[in-house]
């Protein structure tokens, strides 16, 4: 376990700002206690300087996880957000989808938003744009990019896809096993 | 923020209300009520109590939207009106699931958290409420040990044996994420059923290791409260996994005994005593067998500075205090055994013990061994080396593990000077079992 190198943190925080723009400020800045990013087998974990102070004193090999895992450098250090993040990412999101109860299922299982599935958008989404993906009742779901600006999604086809899939809750069943 | 409505059917707030209106002026008369309306007002009205400040109708309460939401619910689903009264105190959740389809009831007086599902249309495992983190599916047993170790806000408790992470995320809950668990297991492979049910249910106070527990005071001591939710024969879960009733002999329940012994010694050991909120440690085991359960406090009492406390639980049956041609220490009655048949849960045993000294009784063993082998003269000194290199490392332990307290070091030193001389409470024994225990050691 080690504190982010500067590329790292930079990684780390374009990926973020892309799903909470400055609010990352918040994540960082918490007026409950210091937190910070920490680096463990290649996973980033979200912890406050506390439990961080508990898991200092497990042996490296011992540890498996601490906090929230925020996601993953890949071997070529790239940063890949985990869907544990969603939690951090869902208080904070800049741009959000809602999509309608019959889709919701659908997105669980790991597909793309279609436009027939897609029940509401923020305004001004530009295309590409990370977003928050929300069932109607106001449960994160998941997260993804926007396939389409908001302004192109009134004009699409009910088949085409709105929302590119990145991550979803239903991933905890699905691939529990490598979530960390 | 600014949305833009794609879909024309839900969260037109106007229309809500509007519903809401005719439903309750004309609250269904004689004739049958049209149950896709009655399931739309439902979802509608659920809707406005999510935010019910700005959705709401001026001049309405919620009570009167929650005493329609009731009548409907039970008028969709059948529920008599007490019972989904009943339901619905408890907290939203039920209502969600029963949305969706699944029967259920409360747990019983004792839990206010607890749902029992009967059966259901849906899988409930994969619910999106389910993997959104609303809920957790275990054993009403295992909110027991949780309940009885009543976790306080920002303590350091360390769950021992912590697969697949229920008692963990029920601890976490309890203490409303603030302090420190320490989730430990001892398989790497059981972790990550861990590691996917904390992220789920948003438990962000943990960290997970997979040591063994019986290195436990020596990787991380000091803790506040310990549950020790113990590995065992299974005898209690045998609904669960029928293979426990063929191919579990006596040797399986001693091996199981022994592991448990030199757990709970390490339970204890991890636990500060000068702890102001805690200094507890609540043993469990889903087993039913007395070597596993009474024995095994019962010898760590006899090892420890330990005693037994009520668990806090109002029911269940008092465990044993005498077995066969066991006796056993007679606060043992404030355990608790729970069985299948008689409480409609896994079988199950729960001990909550105090730790009152952090010094560690080790001259009574030493001595035991001495006397009780009558071994030769070299071995006091053999005896008495790695007890000094343990005491030291005792101290060593209490002077980096705490450093809030600072008196411990020399307390505890002269503590266990003081403890030395109390072969009394051995000559207070009855020879035959201390045979029987010497036998035990040497194995």
């Amino acid at each position: 376990m080690r504190p982010l190198t500067e590329e790292e943190t930079r990684a780390l925080f374009e990926k973020l700002a892309k799903y909470i723009g400055e609010n990352i400020q918040l994540l960082v800045d918490r007026p409950d206690g210091s937190y910070c990013f920490r680096l463990h087998k290649d996973r980033v974990y979200y912890v406050s300087e506390r439990i961080l102070k508990v898991a200092t004193s497990i042996p490296g090999d011992k540890l498996v996880a601490l906090g929230t895992c925020f996601g993953k450098f890949t071997k070529t250090q790239k940063f890949r957000l985990h869907v544990t993040a969603l939690d951090y990412l869902a208080p904070y999101a800049k741009y959000k989808v809602w999509v309608k109860p019959g889709a919701e299922q659908s997105f669980l299982y790991g597909n793309h938003v279609l436009k027939s599935g897609l029940g509401r958008i923020t305004e001004n989404t530009a295309q590409y744009q990370g977003v928050v993906v929300y069932s109607m009742a106001d449960v994160p779901l998941g997260f993804g990019v926007a396939a389409k600006s908001t302004q192109d999604c009134r004009k699409v086809d009910p088949m085409a896809i709105v929302v590119f899939h990145q991550a979803d809750v239903g991933e905890y069943v699905r691939h529990e096993e490598t979530l960390t | 923020m600014v949305c833009t409505q794609y879909s024309h059917l839900s969260n037109a707030q106007g229309r809500v209300t509007l519903l809401f209106l005719d439903s309750l002026t004309a609250s269904l008369p004689a004739e049958p009520p049209d149950l896709h309306l009655v399931h739309q007002r439902i979802k509608d009205n659920v809707e406005v109590l999510q935010d019910f400040r700005v959705k709401r109708e001026a001049g309405r309460a919620r009570q009167e939207y929650l005493a329609l939401l009731r009548q409907d619910l039970a008028a969709y689903y059948s529920y008599s009106d007490f019972l989904l009264k009943k339901l619905m105190e408890l907290f939203p959740l039920p209502e969600a699931l029963i949305n969706r389809g699944v029967n259920l009831d409360p747990l019983g007086k004792w839990s206010k958290t607890g749902l029992v599902v009967y059966d259901s249309s849906v899988p409930i495992g994969a619910t999106p409420e389910y993997l959104a983190g609303h809920y957790m599916l275990q054993g009403a047993s295992s909110l027991l040990p949780v309940m009885a170790l009543a976790p306080q806000e920002n303590e350091r408790i360390l769950d021992m044996c912590c697969a697949p992470g229920g008692k963990t995320s029920y601890i976490a809950q309890l203490m409303k994420n603030t302090g420190v668990i320490l989730a430990n297991d001892s398989s790497a492979e059981r972790l990550r059923s861990v590691v996917g049910n904390l992220h789920r249910l948003g438990v962000t106070n943990a960290v997970l290791s997979h040591c063994d527990g019986r290195q436990f005071p020596k990787v991380l001591g000091g803790f506040d409260r310990v549950l020790l939710d113990a590995p065992c024969s299974g005898t209690g879960v045998i609904s669960k996994d029928p293979a426990v009733k063929t191919n579990k002999d006596e040797r399986d329940v001693l091996r199981c005994a022994h592991l448990q012994k030199e757990l709970i010694l390490s339970a204890i050991d991890s636990v500060n005593a000068a702890s102001e909120t805690g200094g507890y440690i609540v043993y469990c085991t889903c087993s039913i067998m007395v070597e596993e359960n009474e024995w095994v406090v019962d010898y760590a009492l006899k090892k420890r500075n330990v005693r037994l406390v009520p668990t806090g639980l109002d029911f269940g049956k008092e465990g044993f205090t005498r077995f066969k041609d066991r006796r056993f220490h007679p606060s043992l009655k404030s355990t608790r055994r729970f069985y299948p048949h008689t409480h409609n849960m896994d079988g199950f045993f729960i001990a909550k013990l105090k730790k009152f000294s952090n010094a560690i009784p080790k001259m009574q063993k030493d001595e035991e061994s001495t006397v009780e082998t009558a071994s030769p003269a070299s071995a006091p000194e053999v005896a008495a080396e790695p007890q000094l290199k343990r005491k030291k490392l005792e101290r060593l332990k209490v002077t980096t593990g705490q450093k809030k307290q600072q008196q411990p070091p020399s307390k505890g030193g002269s503590v266990q000077r003081h403890k030395r001389p109390s072969p009394r409470r051995l000559g207070a024994r009855p020879p035959a079992r201390k045979q029987h225990r010497v036998h035990r050691n040497r194995q």
